[in-house]
C-alpha cells in the first residue's frame, strides 16, 4: 500500500514538473506563441499511447503462445490505457489546430491514421465485452489485437502516401527539422513523465483486472460446489 | 502437400454449397446494386463527378457487402455443428481457412465483376479498354478483404451481437485496402488511364502480411 502511494506520488511529481517545465522553462515559440505549449503533451501522449499499444501487442502474442492469464490482463489494461492516451491526442490536436490552422480537424495523414488506430482499439475492447467465456475472450481478442497492431503500419503508410498536412516530424524528421535545444530537453522530459503516468495507470488497471479475474474464478468454483 | 489437397477438397465443398442455393451471390449483388443506386442521390452523377466519387463509392459498396457476405462463413459450420468434423478431417487447420478464404475471394470477385458493367453504365464511366487491369485491382482488393474477413468471421461467429461485430472488427482494419483499391481504380477510370503499380504492390503487401498472420495464428481461432 505504502509502496504504491510512494510510486503514485513520484509519478504525480514528474507530471507536475513536466507541466512546470513546459510553461516556465521552455522558450515561447516565435510564430505560434503560447498555444505551442500543448505540443509537449500532445506528442508525448501520442508516444505513450503507441508504447501502450505495443505492450498490448506483445501481451497478445504471449497469451496466444503461453495462455498465461497475466498476459491477458496486461493486454486489456494496455489497450485501455493506450486508448486513453490516444483520446488525449485526438482532443489536444484540434485545440491546437483551431488557432494555428484555422480549422478543428482536417483529414490529414497522421490525424486520420491516429483516428483509425483509435477505432481499431475501440473494436478490440468492444469485442471483449461480446465474448462471455473468459478463456475464449482472452484468446479471440488476443488474435484480433495481433491483427489490429499489424494493421497500424499499413494504415500509416497508406494514408501517408495519400495525403499529408500535419507538420513534418520535428523529432527524427531529417535535416531542416528539429527543436530548439531547451524545447527538446523539455519535450523528452514530458515524454518520460507521460510514460511514467502510462505505466502507473497500466499497473493499477492490471491490479483491477487481476482482482476481477480471480473473483470470477472464485464465483465459478462456488457455483460448482 | 496434404494441406493443399485438403484445401482443394474443402474449396470444392464451399463452392458446391454456394452454387446449390446461390444465396450469398444473389443477395450480395442486390445489396451492391442498392448501395450504388442510393449513392447516386448524394451527389450529381455527371461524368466528371462520377470519376471523382465513383471509385470510392464502388469500393465502399464492396466493403459493406463483404462485411455482410462473410457473416455466414463460419456461422454456418457452427449452427450445423460441422466445425469439429472439419477440424478432425484435415491435418492442418490452415487448410480450412485457405479453402474458405479462396471461396470468399472468388464469390466477392464474381459479384464485383457482375456489378462493374452496371456501375459503368449508371455512372457514365468507360471501362472497356481497361477491363483486364480493373480485374487485377478487384482481385487483389477482394483478397485483401477476404483474408482478414475470413479470420474475423471465425471470431465474430463466437461472439454476441455477431452481425454487428464483424463489420466493427473488419471495416477499420480494411482502411488501407479501401485507400489503395480506390486510388488504383480511380487511376484506371481517368481519361488517360494508368495502372498504378505502387498501389497494386501495396495491396499485394497487405495480402501477404495478413495471410502470414492467418497462417501463424489461424489455427488458434478454431480451438474447441
Amino acid at each position: 500500500m505504502l509502496k504504491r502511494g510512494i510510486i503514485g506520488a513520484a509519478v504525480l511529481f514528474l507530471v507536475g514538473a513536466a507541466t512546470y517545465a513546459c510553461f516556465y522553462i521552455a522558450p515561447e515559440e516565435r510564430t505560434m506563441g503560447p498555444i505551442q505549449k500543448i505540443f509537449y503533451f500532445h506528442a508525448a501522449s501520442a508516444w505513450a499511447g503507441l508504447t501502450a499499444f505495443s505492450v498490448c501487442f506483445v501481451a497478445n502474442i504471449v497469451y496466444v503462445l503461453r495462455r498465461s492469464q497475466a498476459s491477458d490482463w496486461i493486454g486489456v489494461s494496455a489497450a485501455e490505457v493506450g486508448l486513453v492516451f490516444t483520446t488525449v491526442v485526438l482532443i489536444t490536436g484540434p485545440i491546437w489546430a483551431h488557432p494555428v490552422w484555422g480549422i478543428w480537424w482536417t483529414w490529414d495523414a497522421r490525424l486520420t491514421s491516429t483516428f483509425v488506430l483509435w477505432l481499431l482499439y475501440i473494436s478490440y475492447l468492444l469485442l471483449r465485452t461480446m465474448l462471455e467465456e473468459p478463456d475464449r475472450r482472452a484468446l479471440l481478442s488476443a488474435i484480433f489485437g495481433i491483427f489490429a497492431f499489424l494493421d497500424v503500419p499499413l494504415v500509416f503508410g497508406a494514408i501517408r502516401w495519400w495525403r499529408t498536412q500535419h507538420p513534418q516530424p520535428v523529432i527524427m524528421g531529417g535535416p531542416g527539422s528539429g527543436l530548439e535545444p531547451t524545447m527538446r530537453k523539455v519535450f523528452f522530459f514530458t515524454v518520460l513523465a507521460m510514460h511514467a503516468l502510462m505505466l502507473l495507470l497500466l499497473s493499477e488497471r492490471y491490479r483491477l483486472e487481476k482482482m476481477r479475474g480471480e473473483f470470477q474464478e472464485l464465483r465459478r468454483e462456488a457455483e460448482v460446489q | 502437400m496434404a494441406t493443399l489437397s485438403n484445401t482443394a477438397v474443402l474449396l470444392g465443398k464451399e463452392v458446391r454449397t454456394e452454387f446449390r442455393s446461390r444465396e450469398l451471390l444473389t443477395t450480395t449483388v442486390v445489396f451492391i446494386l442498392m448501395v450504388v443506386v442510393l449513392f447516386s442521390f448524394t451527389f450529381d452523377p455527371s461524368e466528371s463527378e462520377s470519376r471523382r466519387f465513383g471509385p470510392g463509392l464502388l469500393w465502399l459498396a464492396f466493403l459493406f457487402a463483404a462485411s455482410l457476405m462473410l457473416q455466414p462463413c463460419f456461422l454456418r459450420e457452427q449452427t450445423n455443428d460441422t466445425l469439429s468434423a472439419l477440424r478432425l478431417a484435415v491435418s492442418d487447420p490452415f487448410a480450412i481457412f485457405l479453402a474458405k478464404l479462396i471461396a470468399n475471394t472468388l464469390f466477392l470477385f464474381l459479384t464485383e465483376l457482375l456489378m462493374l458493367p452496371v456501375f459503368a453504365i449508371l455512372y457514365n464511366v468507360h471501362i472497356l479498354s481497361v477491363t483486364g487491369q480493373l480485374a487485377l485491382v478487384l482481385l487483389l482488393g477482394s483478397l485483401g478483404v477476404a483474408i482478414p474477413g475470413t479470420a474475423f468471421s471465425a471470431i465474430s461467429a463466437q461472439a454476441r451481437m455477431r452481425e454487428l461485430m464483424l463489420p466493427l472488427l473488419l471495416l477499420p482494419l480494411l482502411t488501407p485496402v479501401l485507400i489503395a483499391s480506390t486510388e488504383a481504380t480511380a487511376a484506371l477510370l481517368d481519361p488517360q488511364p494508368v495502372l498504378r503499380k505502387d498501389w497494386l504492390g501495396f495491396l499485394a503487401a497487405f495480402d501477404v502480411v495478413f495471410l502470414t498472420a492467418l497462417w501463424l495464428f489461424g489455427e488458434y481461432l478454431l480451438e474447441e
